[in-house]
């Protein structure tokens, strides 16, 4: 802080709204701090604080003494709990406390031995030779969780990380709840240890400058804590009383005229917001070696006879302050813990005090009477003057009546202290605060289930996607198999018995064709340059197929004393040159997968074996047909060998220079199509044995296994190609 | 122990929608005083009589709706939407034309809307204009002032019993600026228009509104935005054009005392149900009434305009609402629109 900012009066802000109840701290305020009573039971829930909560360390039957921990933090956002005096553990279960939900919750409950021995403490009068992280430890240990208000723990809030710099470190003592005196008698009474207590906040945050917020309606504590922070550089700065001036970001706003972002926290704005309470238990906590096991309590409200504050074990209940403050007669009318304006209602006189309870109020109803019947909302807005959150309570209240939520939560409901401010000036009596906290807790309902919403959805759209994925892997394997079955009867049908050669002839020739005409479908469909070359060459496969049938037909007809008619040698010799121009396409087609070290490569040579044969069987049964005809061809016929042979020649060189074409032009366009033959023929290949790990969940289905699974039957590289793509 | 379980806060302040309209009952006593005075007792005839018809309606419809009738008859607000709409009907009204004015702002602008801070539109007004389109005569026959009838002849007027009731009219000074206007030698020669320093004898009815006003915004009934906006903007609107014209164009004071102004200003356009929300909302909405009271004043074809201006900008209303919302703390800007 430069020198100049030091000199020059500080500006004074001011937050938005806020009312002025009646103060009613005359009440309380005039008698010294007393200690509180020792009760026989000691009931210590395990959630006096904001977080999880703590795990119990004992056991019913344990004696423990005043001051060891009863039960450690279960997370990082936790703090201990500690025997506030010596004693039995009774039980470990549910019971009343105060809370909104009025449910019960779980309790420690320590029956006293009135003996209140110590366990042995750590006291650290010189905490400026204790490392930092070592310090804060020791706070968290000490069970330490904000004494003001929500009880947050508070270590958590002064472990800043490195590269946080605190500007402000604020000692909120302002206490602008009307009732609650107990920090107003504590800084008159303990002052020098306040200090030392904010000394070693001021040595945890290293903030450039420390400022302690007291209402102006305090003079004597503004006269103490002057007196005792002198020469200590902690300013004591006054503020006007006003409610909520001790709400947290109303008091940064007020000391600073910074604002925390909306859902945001003060260290964002270089602002560490302590309660002075706070400060007091942590200086309990360093230097002496206390754990939080006490805490000043104001009791107040007029059917006390003897208000004050007291310095009370934390899990007295509640009935015992009463009676410690005169409350005789079982009282009727308001128990409150807390302030009137943000306090509990509480609904069971044996709920605990805990770390956060400042105050309890037993009020007769002629002091707070019950609260009058809601009236129609007239719009008239002193609840927006009033808000010192800056809403428009009116509007929130509309929309949290008729239930639209999202409406109010865009009118910023989140941003809603539930200061109580509205409800206070509202003129017909309309619970707003009720309202809003219905509303939050409705929008919080519907996070939660937009987050189980989601998480159903993703769970159902993961099963939809393994289902899919189960069936198409099924599907594949199902067209696996099926492949594979026709590749395994393939060879049997390709095998005909060999009865009449010209009967085989004719099945082959008709094989061929088939098998040109779905190469060339194939070419076709994939777009490839010999489609028309394929088509060609089948049309001429299937005259030629047609021309061996007609053959046959002739042949069967005319006997088996008559089987070369006089077109049957030409066509003999044609299918001969037809076979052996197929055998020299194979050659051709095993070489190039030969060449591309295929896995195939003997299903090919196979192929070309049986082809090879074919042609040689042809041309047996051609020389054959030639030695019997001869005698029966007549002498113009006589010419006709040389031209038949020549023609079968020219067929010969025509179809095999086809077949050569065809296989050229496949392998030039065709490189990836032997790529994709070979991956399918892999992929293929271990679908039997693979263990189904997509599905671990599923007990692998056992595969039927093929033993006699056959090798693809040979075709030309371009006609395999897309049909175990598609199938796949 | 018998205690009593409720979410804080445990106190609320002295604040109270009766007391509230209490109050405003009380501001409209001076009003209320100088019309008597200056046109006799019609003004408080009428009042009684509407808020009877007004408490009756309101007791009927609430007990049709299953309402607890006693609860909401005693918040008050029939009685406010009464006594405002009588003081705005004329002295010489007949007995029925209150009768339909209120009964229609009691069941139909308000209860039919759903009651108190349901309605979107102020009921008086409502009331007001259904009344001045459908009886427009009976509705513009102002007395002269301080030519008060007696009680007997109020009396007779309220029963409907035509007492040459034609004789008695007179022009208010709003009606002869209207009529005169541009016509300086005219202007000048209407008595109605040249009061102590504006309209005769409206100045005093305004003056007294102003009283009552002023009472209400000591007493925190209502805030300086919406009366303060208004009238600023009226008398904004009125000084160039007076400056440049004066021969067609009335003075600001003069806008400001005469007619409906500071009755409007204070007592109509500050209902808090049909007014936009914000205070922003409010300046603006106020604002906006009084350019629309001059602007109807000096070109329309209504003498005065409180009425129609009000009830325009209750329509408006929501949408000022929309854009004028404060920014929240924590927020660095403020936000638009109703979300959802």
């Amino acid at each position: 802080m430069s020198l100049l900012s030091r000199l020059l009066p500080r500006r004074r802000f001011d937050f938005h709204g806020g009312i002025h109840p009646p103060e009613r701290k005359a009440l309380s305020n005039g008698t010294p701090i007393r200690p509180g009573p020792m009760p026989a039971q000691l009931i210590l829930p395990l959630t006096m604080h904001i977080g999880a909560p703590a795990r119990p360390l004992v056991q019913v039957g344990d004696r423990v003494l005043k001051g060891e921990k009863i039960a450690e933090a279960s997370g990082p956002v936790s703090v201990p709990v500690h025997a506030p005096s010596s004693g039995v553990i009774s039980a470990i279960e549910p019971r009343p406390i105060q809370h909104p939900s009025g449910l019960d919750a779980p309790c420690i409950v320590l029956d006293t031995d009135g003996e209140d021995r110590w366990t042995a403490l750590h006291p650290h009068p010189d905490f400026r030779a204790i490392p930092r992280p070592e310090l804060l430890a020791l706070i968290r240990e000490a069970g330490i969780a904000g004494l003001g208000g929500a009880g947050f723990p508070t270590a958590i809030k002064l472990n800043l990380r490195d590269n946080q710099r605190i500007e402000q470190l604020i000692l909120n003592a302002v206490e602008c709840e009307p009732y609650i005196t107990a920090d107003d008698r504590l800084m008159r009474e303990r002052a020098p240890a306040l200090i030392r207590g904010i000394e070693i906040l001021r040595y945890l945050v290293q903030p450039a400058e420390t400022i302690v917020a007291i209402e102006d309606n305090k003079p004597e504590a503004i006269a103490a804590m002057r007196a005792a922070a002198e020469g200590t550089g902690i300013r004591i700065m006054t503020v006007p009383t006003k409610y909520p001036s001790g709400g947290e970001k109303q008091l940064i706003r007020l000391v600073t005229g910074k604002e925390v972002r909306s859902g945001g926290i003060p260290a964002e704005i270089g602002v560490v917001c302590q309660n002075i309470g706070t400060a007091y238990a942590v200086e309990r906590a360093v230097v002496h070696g206390e754990p939080l096991i006490r805490r000043i309590t104001t009791l107040t409200g007029e059917a006390f006879t003897q208000p004050g504050n007291v310095e009370t074990l934390i899990g007295t209940p509640v009935q015992a302050l009463l009676e410690a403050g005169g409350v005789t007669q079982p009282h009727r009318g308001r128990l409150i813990m807390g302030g009137p304006m943000m306090g509990f209602s509480i609904d069971h006189p044996m709920s605990p005090v805990v770390k956060t309870s400042n105050c309890i109020i037993a009020a007769p109803l002629t002091e707070l009477p019950e609260p009058a019947p809601e009236q129609s909302c007239i719009r008239c807005g002193a609840c927006a003057d009033v808000c010192p959150a800056e809403l428009l309570p009116q509007q929130l209240y509309w929309y949290s009546k008729a239930g639209e939520f999202d409406r109010a939560r865009h009118y910023n409901l989140l941003d809603c202290i539930e200061c109580g401010a509205c409800s206070y000036v509202c003129p017909s009596n309309i619970p707003l605060v009720q309202y809003y906290r219905y509303a939050k807790a409705e929008l919080r309902k519907q996070a939660a289930e937009h987050q189980k919403a989601d998480r159903a959805r993703e769970r159902f759209e993961a099963r939809t996607a393994r289902i899919e994925k189960e069936k198409a892997e099924k599907e594949a394997r199902r067209q696996a198999r099926l492949a594979a079955n026709r590749v395994k009867q393939a060879p049997d049908a390709a095998a005909p018995p060999a009865q009449a050669d010209l009967k085989k002839a004719v099945n082959d020739a008709s094989a061929a064709y088939k098998t040109a005409v779905k190469a060339a479908k194939e070419a076709e469909a994939s777009g490839a340059d010999n489609a028309v070359a394929l088509r060609a060459e089948a049309e001429r496969l299937k005259a030629h197929a047609d021309a061996l049938k007609a053959n046959l037909r002739d042949a069967k007809a005319a006997g088996p004393a008559a089987p070369a008619h006089d077109d049957g040698l030409p066509a003999l010799k044609k299918a001969v040159a037809d076979a052996s121009a197929a055998y020299k396409a194979a050659v051709k087609a095993m070489k190039d997968v030969e060449a591309g070290g295929d896995g195939d490569i003997d299903a090919l040579r196979a192929d070309t074996e049986r082809l090879k044969a074919e042609a040689d069987r042809l041309k047996a049964a051609l020389r054959d047909a030639k030695a019997a005809a001869p005698a029966v061809v007549a002498a113009p016929v006589q010419e006709d060998p040389v031209a038949a042979l020549k023609k079968a020649v020219a067929d010969a060189s025509s179809a095999y220079k086809a077949a050569v074409k065809a296989a050229k032009e496949a392998e030039a366009s065709g490189d990836g199509d032997l790529d994709a033959l070979r991956a399918e023929a892999e992929r293929l290949k271990p679908t039997g044995s693979k263990p189904n790990c997509v599905t671990p969940r599923r007990r692998p289905r056992p595969h039927h296994h093929q033993p006699h699974r056959q090798p693809p039957r040979l075709r030309p590289p371009a006609m395999t190609r897309s049909k175990n793509a598609t199938s796949a | 122990m018998n205690l009593i379980s409720v979410t804080s806060p445990h106190t609320t302040g002295p604040s109270r929608t009766q007391r509230v309209m209490a109050q405003v009952l009380l501001a409209t006593l001076p009003g209320l005083a100088v019309l008597c005075g200056l046109f006799g007792w019609g003004s408080l005839i009428n009042v009684v009589w509407a808020c009877a018809a007004a408490l009756a309606c309101e007791a009927a419809v609430l007990r049709l709706r299953g309402k607890p009738v006693g609860f909401h008859l005693a918040d008050g607000s029939a009685l406010v939407t009464a006594v405002l709409l009588a003081l705005a009907i004329p002295p010489t009204a007949p007995w029925w034309l209150t009768l339909v004015g209120v009964g229609f702002a009691i069941i139909f602008a308000k209860q039919l809307y759903g009651g108190l801070g349901m309605n979107p539109f102020n009921p008086a007004m409502a009331g007001y204009v259904l009344l001045l389109i459908s009886f427009p005569v009976d509705m513009t026959r102002w007395l002269p002032p301080f030519e008060a009838p007696d009680l007997a002849t109020s009396l007779q007027l309220f029963l409907g019993r035509d007492h040459g009731i034609d004789a008695l009219t007179g022009a208010t000074p709003l009606d002869s600026l209207r009529t005169w206007a541009g016509d300086a030698a005219a202007l000048a020669a209407q008595p109605a228009l040249h009061g102590t320093f504006a309209g005769l004898g409206w100045e005093w009815v305004n003056l007294a509104f102003l009283a009552g006003g002023l009472w209400l915004l000591w007493r925190r009934v209502i805030t300086w935005h919406i009366p303060a906006a208004l009238l600023g903007a009226l008398a904004l609107c009125a000084l160039p054009f007076w400056l440049h014209d004066s021969a067609r164009f009335a003075s600001p004071l003069f806008h400001l005392f005469s007619g409906a102004a500071m009755f409007g200003a204070f007592f109509i356009a500050t209902d808090p149900v049909s007014a936009a929300t914000s205070r922003t909302g409010r300046l603006i909405y106020a604002a906006l009434i009084g350019v629309l009271i001059w602007v109807i004043r000096s070109f329309g074809g209504y003498p005065d305009a409180m009425a129609f201006a009000v009830l325009l900008l209750n329509l408006a209303a929501p949408t000022i609402d929309y854009y004028t919302q404060p920014r929240s703390y924590g927020h660095s800007k403020p936000k638009r629109g109703i979300g959802g």
